[in-house]
């Protein structure tokens, strides 16, 4: 006789009879699933219970909250690039997952997420655990759908992960109800490849292609800016190419880090508000520049009417509401990051541009002098959260997943961790989601299971999600976890300082004895605040086997520099408060 | 500068694709002034049209938003010059005010208009027009008391001969064949 676990092997050819919930897991396993991020309840133990006899194909990763499932299944989806999967229950336990879909939604994360629903004759009766999922969940879903009949549940899960994956991925809600998870159905799976109403990418117009080719090899000082489109195309190979073969210089938003070598010789750091100084303020003295999986977010750009208004700009961007949305365009050029730039690079002279290059390192140079140094090489007797930072990527050979959560701590993981694989980082961007990082980590480990995963994370943040040190725990699961704490919630606090005249309103904040709590789940840690023990500290947290707190006491009122003041000009990226 | 545009949804049948639309104006608080869904003429296909007083840009912007549902096939925008489109309005009067004097008669002839039911008590009356057309109507009856006035969403087609969704669903089955080769998965 053979048992479930073996008959999942072979998903059937010919329609078997089954449950919905049967039905639900064997199409997940068909679509390659092998890790879930959930947390039981009324409405979706059907499922539950089908999944029990599923456990050798899928891990199933109880967390602590619903948040902490979402968010766990965004860092797996960001660094495996496969759709991250989550389960929750009807009412609270959907209604919690809110936050970290929007946050997929905005930073285009692939997710299906499944929750439980009332039994279909119970629907709108405000029955026990009811909430309108479908209707709360709308606004920030690239597609949600319930589901309230057994036979719908393949089709349903199959365009799914077809809905999320392709095209400018995001998250996907199904809503499915008690009774057609009870229900039976004859079941056979197959795989979504149309939906005659989507199309998740346009052909390469040859024209435009042509267009943006000549403006390049026209170009004096052509700038390169890519964002996290790069990594979700798989385009990173391709986007070296490019700039190696036309000598371009790149800069990365704060989602395209880690998607070139934070080494390479034409890597010029970061964008945006708290981006490096030379690839800010060469965006507004650039002649051509060439923006590639990315949307000209309002952190990127500062004030847009004084935004690289002497450029020709060519966007390249697979979803065509991008296009001119922030930005008018000389050069559209729809599709994929990855198939466009491939046949970009056949279009485009090679080019060296020595003198326009060393314009960013004298402007990089100016940066080292007045912040980098202070942050790295410090001659005050605090922490930086800089040097902390960069201790960990140094120790890790650049080749550890560097996670964050928001904040301060973000800003310095981003300006100062060095990376040489791409899907190396994961942080909130647009949504800005305090509480990401540690479920983040969590399910970033589950993706990389053979990689270093550090989170970097504020006293503020942690305590919003720390109830998952309870899932790190269960799971025994060998996340380093390193809070950067200064006693503030540190972002508000600086601009507390800079605009609000030190006013520091509610901005304090006391935090449990970290080492203790982590201790009260069974998880290691230590507490440093002197430069004497950091790298020491810091090595005992690498090379523990399991997971590991550390907990650094930083400079309490430091500030992140270099910045472009909100609505400002990228023209005036200050490198210090005197500068305000 | 703001003025009224026409904006047409062409999407599949499903539920809940109304509210997918509204709140994409909802979200950039643009005012709906009218809002008409029906099915196409093609079958299993529902049209939405949807007048809105706005800047060319935010309406470019909305209509890319709404082309961006899943099952939204494709989206226009128009300006009321480009399209030919018609309202109704029904209007209830006393019918003793027809009877006092046969001012009601004449206006019903002037503005083309018609009745659709006469009883004892009311006279309904039926308009198709621009708005600023069943307004006057309604101005003009008002003199003698209207009892009950309804008008509906705007309806609209475009002045080129063929229906563009037709038009466009060929170049979508073209397109999806050109595609078919290089649709990548994770």
């Amino acid at each position: 006789m053979t048992t479930k676990n073996e008959k999942i092997k072979n998903n059937p050819k010919e329609p078997v009879e089954m449950s919905g919930s049967e039905a639900m897991i064997r199409s997940l396993v068909a679509e390659g699933v092998d890790t879930i991020f959930g947390y039981p309840g009324g409405a979706i133990m059907p499922i539950y219970d089908a999944l029990y006899d599923f456990g050798h194909h899928v891990k199933h990763v109880l967390v602590r909250h619903e948040q902490g499932a979402v968010h766990a299944a965004q860092g797996y989806a960001r660094v495996s690039g496969k759709v991250g999967v989550c389960f929750a229950t009807s009412g609270p336990g959907a209604t919690n997952l809110i936050t970290g879909i929007a946050d997929a939604m905005i930073d285009s994360t692939p997710l299906v997420c499944i929750t439980g629903q009332v039994t279909s004759g119970l629907l709108g009766t405000d029955a026990f655990q009811e909430s309108d999922v479908i209707g709360i969940s709308m606004p920030v879903t690239k597609w949600n759908y319930q589901i309230t009949s057994t036979d719908e549940i393949p089709e349903a899960i199959a365009k799914a992960f077809y809905i999320a994956s392709t095209g400018r991925p995001g998250p996907v809600l199904l809503d499915i109800t008690k009774d057609a998870q009870f229900g039976k159905l004859q079941f056979l799976y197959e795989k979504c490849t149309k939906i005659r109403s989507y199309v998740p990418e346009f052909p390469t117009n040859k024209k435009h292609l042509k267009n943006a080719a000549d403006l390049i090899n026209a170009a004096k000082k052509p700038y390169l800016i890519y964002g996290q489109g790069v990594l979700l195309s798989g385009a990173e190979k391709e986007l070296l190419s490019f700039i190696e073969k036309t000598g371009i210089p790149a800069a990365s938003t704060l989602l395209g880090i880690s998607a070139l070598d934070s080494d390479h010789p034409l890597n010029m750091g970061m964008l945006g508000m708290h981006g490096n100084y030379a690839p800010n303020i060469k965006t507004n003295e650039c002649d051509v520049l060439i923006a590639i999986g990315m949307r000209f977010d309002d952190r990127v750009t500062g004030s847009i009417s004084t935004y690289a208004k002497q450029a020709k700009v060519i966007h390249i961007e697979i979803d065509p509401a991008e296009i001119d949305k922030n930005i008018k365009t000389e050069v559209a050029i729809l599709g994929d990051a990855k198939h466009t730039l491939r046949l970009l690079t056949t279009l485009v002279d090679d080019k060296k541009h020595p003198e326009w290059v060393n314009e960013f390192h004298v402007a990089r140079k100016k940066e080292e002098d007045k912040v980098i140094v202070h942050d790295l090489k410090p001659t005050k007797s605090g922490l930086t959260m800089g040097e902390v930072v960069r201790l960990s990527t140094d120790l890790t050979k650049n080749q550890a997943i560097i996670v964050t959560d928001v904040g301060q701590n973000q800003m310095a993981a981003a300006r100062y961790a060095r990376f040489s694989n791409s899907r190396s980082w994961v942080t909130s961007g647009g949504l800005g989601t305090m509480g990401f990082g540690l479920p983040a980590a969590i399910g970033a480990k589950f993706g990389a299971p053979d990689k270093e995963v550090i989170l970097f994370a504020g006293d503020g943040g942690i305590q919003m999600t720390v109830q998952e040190l309870g899932t790190i725990s269960q799971e025994k699961l060998p996340v380093k976890i390193v809070i950067l704490n200064n006693d503030f919630l540190g972002m508000v606090r600086q601009w507390q300082e800079l605009f609000f005249e030190k006013r520091y309103s509610f901005t304090e904040i006391t935090s449990p004895d970290f080492v203790k709590l982590a201790a009260a789940y069974g998880i290691p840690g230590a507490t440093v605040s002197e430069r004497k023990d950091i790298e020491s500290a810091m090595k005992s947290m690498i090379d523990a086997k399991g997971p590991y707190l550390l907990e650094v006491k930083i400079e309490q009122e430091d500030n992140i520099f270099p910045m472009v003041p909100a609505g400002g000009s990228v023209s005036k990226c200050l490198l210090g408060p005197d500068e305000l | 500068m703001k003025q009224e545009y026409i904006i047409s949804a062409y999407s599949e049948n499903h539920i809940g694709l109304l509210n997918r639309i509204t709140i994409i104006f909802t979200r950039r608080k643009v005012n709906i002034e009218s809002l008409t869904v029906s099915e196409s003429a093609l079958a299993g296909i529902s049209k939405f049209t949807i007048v809105v007083n706005e800047e060319k840009e935010k309406v470019v912007n909305i209509v890319k938003q709404i082309e961006k549902l899943i099952e939204v096939l494709k989206a226009f925008y128009h300006t009321n010059d480009e399209m030919i489109f018609q309202e109704i309005a029904l209007y209830k009067v006393p019918t003793q005010a027809l009877m006092d004097s046969d001012q009601i008669e004449k206006m019903i002839r002037s503005h083309n208009a018609r009745i659709l039911e006469i009883t004892k008590e009311y006279t309904v009356i039926e308009k198709t027009g621009h708005k600023e057309e069943t307004q006057a109507l309604f101005e003009g009856l008002n003199q003698f008391g209207v009892l009950q006035f309804i008008r509906s969403g705007r309806i609209a087609i475009t002045r080129s001969p063929i229906e563009r969704l037709s038009e466009f669903l060929r170049e979508r089955d073209t397109l999806f064949t050109k595609l078919e080769a290089k649709i990548k998965y994770y």
